[in-house]
């Protein structure tokens, strides 16, 4: 899993070139037409393609296909997944806004996290043993079928609340 | 929207974008006069997530953003250190979300001085308070407004080209220097002291302050916090941050770490790490190329835990020294309590940075404020006895937290307004007039709103000048500058 780390100590060169659409994810949702403008744009055949199924905070599963070497956060882009606030700083480990849970088997899958990772994910939400940050997970085969859920951030808000006030 | 943006926009690729500005084209004049209004007091971080909740999750809602100054983005701007670029790509949503098609940007508009609250909640049906903590917690001690004492808050917005902190010009002669709090705040102060030039003149940090700490005599700072390892309050990206960088070296005190170890076992894991890594940096013989980099280190520093400040000392009126007393702690964990042990010490140094915390300030005699919490009381966001008013951010919960806290606050409270709707606490049956009658009042003030494409004219003129000295921008550092730039 020598590559996920690899990219993972890259995020900054790797999602420059990403950012205007990053920054455009939040407002998918307005945007009926997009579909038809970026599905040209495919690298890859849909065969090559991985299944993912995100679990949103409604708890509404959402299946999507990502190509390998995408990153989560990549595919919550390109699919327009309407995940308010996710990934805020752009794939460059400064948040924890991407964070996601996995279910053990697939988390073990998910290669090594690095300390930077973990840094971020000290700050996240409802963190959990098996959490992970979307930026940092790139899909591979082996991942076909996963299940990647966001964690649900208002029951979260109100634990921190009791602590803070 | 200017046919001339529209073709950049354009050009800058993004399918959504395009579509985007493709909406916005027909403007205002869209959408009905009796949409329900809501009004945003503050740019910052809380201001702009509250505003990009509402107008995703409601398609009929407009929203209108006052600042004070004719620049946006509030603590993203002015508070996030030079040498974080990556927090500020928060901007890129927060510019879509002010080019939304329902979304206006009202720039050097003074909330309170040159409209009320009272005049905005006539305009709008929501008026949300999201203006942040611009004030700070002052140390109550002697000496406190000697020469070479400053405030986080100042130091902070110096050398990030906060007009008002343009003249703070610090005194950077001497060798020591000691912040007072162990928060992010306290080590981002610490680490722009120590870093190196060449690190910082890539980043957006303002061209005086660049080279005011090109001359820096400061070789060490020392981070003081009242309470033990256990308690301190930075987090552990800021901490690996200081424990990498480079040309320095720590220096602490291992005594401060008695009985640390035994404790990290119970630990939940951010403080666990945290307090590892502490422990680590503090107590563990370093391997051999970490050995190599501390003794090649010029710059030291350090954490002074168990020491709350009693007097800062003096020479000719400058900052001499600062004069600790020694706590000890009561109690255990996150609540432990910091006790005075009668002894003191004082430690020399010639600059005082005092980095205890941010504080918000109230607006208008009209709004609610609880001054010992320095917050607007608010049940999730809701004002408490005042219909129709909303605070998110700092405001609303006290000045703590990271960016993603602040974000699900402010989304928090965006649903708040958007419930009170639906239920029809807050009622919108009746049309309000929004930002038209308050343009009017402002003109009839004689201020003139700064619009976000005059804005985009201030943000070409400073990326453009960064460019020509190797930097991502050159801030403009007064606000007439500003408005200059604006309206031209």
């Amino acid at each position: 899993m020598s590559l996920v780390t690899a990219l993972g100590r890259l995020a900054h060169v790797r999602l420059r070139g990403y950012s205007r659409r990053t920054a455009a994810a939040s407002w998918g949702a307005f945007l009926t037409a997009r579909r038809s403008l970026t599905a040209g744009t495919q690298p890859l055949r849909s065969d090559n393609k991985v299944t993912v199924h995100f679990i949103n905070r409604d708890g509404e599963k959402i299946t999507v296909k990502g190509a390998p070497g995408e990153s989560l956060l990549d595919i919550v882009i390109s699919e327009d997944l309407d995940f308010d606030g996710f990934g805020a700083c752009e794939g460059t480990l400064a948040c924890s806004t991407c964070h996601l849970i996995f279910d053990e088997e697939v988390y073990k899958k998910l290669g090594p996290v690095t300390d930077e990772e973990m840094d971020m994910l000290d700050l996240a939400y409802g963190l959990t043993d098996t959490s992970r940050l979307g930026c940092q997970i790139c899909l591979t085969k082996s991942l076909e079928g996963m299940v990647a859920r966001v964690p649900e951030s208002v029951a979260d808000i109100r634990q921190s609340k009791d602590g803070s006030s | 929207m200017s046919g001339h943006n529209l073709l950049k926009l354009w050009a800058s690729g993004g399918s959504r974008w395009r579509l985007h500005q493709g909406i916005s084209r027909c403007g205002k004049a869209c959408y009905s006069s009796s949409n329900p209004k809501v009004c945003i007091v503050g740019s910052g971080p809380a201001g702009f997530y509250t505003a990009q909740h509402i107008l995703k999750a409601r398609q009929n809602v407009e929203v209108d953003v006052y600042e004070r100054l004719p620049v946006p983005f509030g603590l993203v701007r002015f508070g996030v250190a030079p040498d974080h670029p990556e927090v500020k790509n928060v901007i890129n949503t927060f510019t879509q979300t002010a080019k939304h098609s329902r979304c206006s940007f009202y720039g050097n508009v003074n909330v309170g001085k040159d409209v009320s609250i009272d005049e905005l909640q006539q305009a709008y049906h929501a008026v949300v308070l999201s203006y942040g903590a611009e004030g700070n917690r002052s140390m109550g001690v002697p000496g406190e407004d000697l020469a070479g004492v400053y405030s986080a808050k100042d130091f902070v917005g110096w050398y990030n080209g906060l007009p008002n902190c343009r003249e703070l010009s610090p005194d950077l002669s001497c060798e020591t220097a000691v912040i007072l709090g162990q928060g992010n705040v306290a080590l981002d102060v610490a680490r722009i002291l120590l870093s190196p030039v060449d690190i910082l003149k890539k980043t957006d940090i303002t061209q005086p302050a660049l080279e005011a700490l090109a001359e820096s005599q400061v070789r060490r700072v020392l981070i003081v916090g009242r309470r033990g390892p256990m308690q301190i309050a930075c987090t552990i990206k800021e901490l690996r941050e200081m424990v990498n960088l480079p040309t320095t070296r720590p220096e602490m005190v291992a005594a401060d770490f008695e009985g640390v170890t035994e404790a990290l076992k119970d630990l939940p894991r951010p403080r666990k790490r945290l307090t590892e890594l502490m422990l680590k940096t503090a107590l563990e013989k370093p391997g051999e190329k970490e050995q190599e980099r501390r003794i090649k280190a010029s710059r030291i520093w350090g954490f002074r835990f168990f020491r709350s400040p009693v007097e800062v000392l003096a020479n000719h009126n400058r900052v001499a020294g600062i004069r600790l007393a020694v706590n000890k702690l009561e109690g255990e964990g996150e609540g432990a309590q910091a006790v005075l042990t009668g002894e003191v010490e004082d430690v020399t140094c010639g600059l005082v940075v005092s980095s205890i915390g941010y504080k918000s300030l109230p607006i208008d005699p009209s709004v609610p404020f609880d001054s010992r919490k320095a917050i607007v009381p608010n049940v999730m966001g809701r004002v408490q006895q005042t219909a129709g008013l909303y605070c998110s951010g700092w405001l609303k919960t006290g000045p703590t937290g990271v960016i993603a806290t602040t974000m699900n606050n402010s989304f928090d409270t965006a649903r708040s307004v958007m419930e009170d709707m639906d239920s029809g606490s807050l009622d919108v049956s009746a049309a309000k007039p929004g930002s038209k009658s308050i343009s009017a009042l402002l003109e009839k003030r004689g201020i003139k709103p700064v619009t976000f494409s005059d804005w985009e004219k201030i943000d070409n003129v400073e990326m453009s000048r960064g460019e020509a000295c190797g930097k991502p921008r050159e801030k403009v550092l007064t606000v007439e500058e500003m408005l200059q730039v604006a309206w031209t």
